[in-house]
């Protein structure tokens, strides 16, 4: 079993910070010690509290946490393939499948939300990494939102992989869709020509992809160079 | 030119040229195209408003309607007023009423825009251009007499503040939260996709994602709500928004007549980033640039987006390059200096040796190439890796380069930046940040001065240096072909490819508009 680490071994220190819509004064502090004690931090120290505006207050404390880790209860999903850089994925796709890779990318049904295609596809990428198009050796063709699952089907007749993000969660949309449209690539091509079918979404579990119908599933967080990674892994084989 | 970096006025002079050169081919692609979206900002401009019951704009159902019948070359003005005529409206209606209500019969196959069209509709066009002109004028008059009632920002840089919540009615009062805590400027991001969507959505909206639609009344909601906070506050607080995607001109109208006071509004931002075609950019850009001329908007262009995606030292040269065509472009297009809100950014990766001196050197070559030009200066997000503590520091540093470098507007820079749309309270650690920046160090601009053949300077001729040699090569080429090439951002971006090319058209020898000649 471990604790946090302050400046003992064992002393269970952590430091955190959150706002509560009180406005600043002493039942506001009080408020704070009070969510620190239920957090599990016992003694907790206010020290600083500021108002944010008339009616919020924005507290930082330090105290000790009385909860424990079992190291040996964590469990870590392992990826499954290498991840590599954009040179070793240009080159892979190059020298072992001798073409470009092309890619369709839509957000479909009613989703409008395009931030995660985009982040994955678009040049501009996420969190400092680009997407797809930047990649000499993928040739992608995005969609964009709100597109039919049958005109996707005929967009990606030819197609290596096709990737599908989904944020709307409501009333499960997201796996709704998923499975239609799985289900319409199953019909429209036999096995062996169907591309390779990937979503991604902040709300998928990444464990349902069989359930789902489709070949992957790419959680929160994901970069536009797992992704890249992954299509290498499954379409140009590994390095020799 | 007796800046502090003693940068070659020969130099900068050919720069320009360059730039020139290189611009004057599009310009003349502008001057010889129309596009949907230009034609419907004319159409919104004489006050069509409104949306079919599935929301599709009226604008977009008569320009559809007109482009079926007769093509684009032509233009939608004449055969819109022509026809407004024969199909005579309700009596007493307004003329925007008149033609929501012509809007109505071409949707539903009634109206028949065949010409020939006589000297009595082109009048008419041009009445309603200059009543639609002078609309434009006033908003940029009630903003001057406001700024003199209310008082301006109290110093530059001005603090440059964004909400995104999706609901207008949520941005409101964070939006006047933040201009109580100190921002000089609000800006309202836009839902994610809106850029795509070859029409603007009508009336107020609750569910944008990671942003809110930009439409006319969350517009003039938001611009109302302002006007109120800066009453109370005593200082004039601006708002800005988005002139960019498939509907530039459009917005670029609508911003004019609700008065908004700055727009983003890049010549290349979606062609590179959203691959919208050039052409139609470039089209669209110089009516939407005209209109904010008029309107007395500001612009705010986009390089910062390029150091986003291309290395921010190897490639700081092709940032000066796209100021320089920005610049070009904005001039033609009748945009005054004071209204060229060129960006740039902080993006330089803070594990380099020199970065921040590096920063510095970018910053002030900027500052010196456009002495006149209110530059936006735009805050870390590449290097920002959810550390929150190294991104407060980082912000600071930015805060501090920006105050040395006499930066005119500063996008504040929130430490949860790739972490989460900021909180409450991560607004309120980086306006702290800001406001301790500016308070000890606002004036340093008159003690920094880098030591002549020292580092920022050279780093600062080298940089210009890249960018002539840039601009040569452009010029000597063409600047569709360089886009073509990749040359921006890394993007490859031929002329004839891209989202809403089948919008773009030759004018044919009778296209009329009856802004020529009303704006710049």
């Amino acid at each position: 079993m471990i604790r946090p680490y302050g400046d003992t071994t064992g002393d269970g220190m952590v430091q955190t910070s959150f706002t509560l819509p009180v406005p600043a004064g002493r039942r506001a502090d009080g408020a704070a010690l009070q969510l620190a004690a239920k957090m599990g931090m016992e003694p907790a120290m206010l020290v600083h509290s500021r108002a944010m505006g008339d009616g919020h207050t924005f507290f930082v404390v330090y105290g000790r946490v009385r909860h424990a880790v079992d190291l040996g209860a964590v469990t870590v999903a392992e990826r499954d393939f290498p991840l590599l850089t954009a040179t070793e994925i240009n080159t892979a796709v190059k020298r072992r499948l001798r073409r470009k890779l092309a890619i369709v990318g839509a957000c479909i049904g009613t989703d409008a939300h395009t931030v995660g295609i985009d982040a994955i596809l678009n040049v501009k990428g996420i969190a400092g990494e680009k997407g797809l198009e930047y990649y000499r050796e993928l040739t992608v063709t995005n969609l964009g939102a709100q597109v039919s699952v049958p005109d996707l089907v005929e967009a990606a007749a030819g197609a290596d992989a096709v990737l599908v993000s989904q944020v709307v969660t409501q009333r499960d949309a997201h796996l709704h869709n998923t499975r239609e449209m799985s289900a319409a690539f199953r019909e429209a091509m036999p096995a062996h020509r169907r591309p390779l079918l990937i979503v991604g979404g902040p709300r998928f579990d990444e464990g349902m992809a069989a359930d789902l119908g489709v070949d992957r599933i790419f959680g929160r967080g994901t970069t536009p160079r797992e992704v890249a990674s992954y299509l290498v892994h499954r379409l140009a084989g590994e390095p020799s | 030119m007796a800046g502090k970096l003693d940068l070659d006025p020969l130099l900068v002079a050919r720069a320009r040229e360059l730039a020139a050169a290189a611009g004057r081919p599009v310009v003349d692609l502008a001057r010889t195209h129309t596009t949907v979206s230009v034609e419907r900002a004319m159409l919104r401009l004489f006050g069509l408003t409104g949306a079919d019951p599935d929301g599709t704009p009226w604008v977009n159902r008569l320009v559809d309607e007109i482009v079926a019948q007769n093509g684009l070359a032509g233009g939608v003005v004449l055969p819109a007023m022509h026809a407004l005529r024969r199909y005579q409206p309700l009596r007493g209606a307004s003329f925007g009423e008149g033609l929501q209500v012509l809007a109505q019969k071409a949707a539903a196959g009634a109206v028949s825009f065949g010409g020939p069209f006589r000297g009595a509709a082109r009048e008419a066009a041009v009445r309603a251009a200059r009543r639609a002109v002078s609309k434009l004028d006033a908003t940029r008059l009630t903003r001057e007499k406001l700024i003199r009632r209310y008082g301006d920002a109290p110093r530059r840089p001005w603090i440059y503040l964004i909400v995104a919540t999706g609901d207008i009615y949520e941005d409101i009062p964070q939006a006047v939260a933040a201009a109580r805590a100190g921002a000089d400027v609000i800006a309202v991001i836009r839902s994610t996709g809106q850029s795509l969507l070859d029409y603007v959505p009508e009336g107020a909206t609750r569910e944008g994602f990671a942003g809110t639609y930009a439409t006319r009344e969350n517009f003039r909601l938001m611009r109302a709500a302002l006007d109120g906070v800066s009453r109370e506050l005593g200082r004039y607080v601006r708002l800005t928004n988005y002139a960019s995607g498939l509907c530039m001109p459009e917005m670029a109208a609508l911003a004019g007549l609700e008065r908004l006071d700055m727009m983003l509004n890049d010549s290349m931002y979606g062609i590179l980033f959203r691959d919208i075609n050039p052409i139609r950019t470039f089209v669209d850009q110089r009516f939407s640039r005209q209109i904010h001329a008029r309107a007395g908007i500001i612009i705010n262009t986009g390089e910062d987006n390029y150091l986003t995606t291309a290395d921010a030292v190897a490639d700081a040269h092709t940032v000066t390059v796209s100021q320089l065509l920005n610049e070009y472009f904005a001039h033609e297009a009748g945009l005054a200096d004071g209204q060229l809100g060129l960006g740039h950014a902080f993006e330089i990766n803070p594990d380099l040796p020199d970065s921040l001196r590096l920063e510095t050197a970018h910053a002030l070559l900027a500052r010196e190439l456009f002495p006149d030009a209110p530059l936006k200066w735009m805050p870390p997000t590449k290097h920002m890796t959810g550390d929150v503590f190294r991104g407060n520091l980082l912000d600071g540093m930015f805060n501090l380069v920006g105050a040395l470098t006499g930066q005119s507007i500063l996008l504040v820079g929130m430490m949860t930046e790739a972490v989460v749309t900021p909180w409450l309270s991560d607004r309120d650690i980086a306006l702290q940040n800001v406001r301790y920046v500016l308070s000890a160090a606002g004036d340093m601009a008159e003690d920094f001065v880098p030591a002549p053949g020292g580092f920022v300077q050279q780093r600062a001729h080298r940089v210009l240096g890249e960018a002539v040699e840039l601009l040569e090569r452009i010029a000597a080429g063409s600047l569709l072909g360089a886009i073509a090439d990749g040359t921006f951002g890394i993007m490859r971006r031929p002329p004839d490819r891209g989202r809403g090319l089948d919008g773009v058209a030759r004018m044919s020898e009778d296209y009329f508009s009856p802004f020529d000649g009303l704006l710049p």
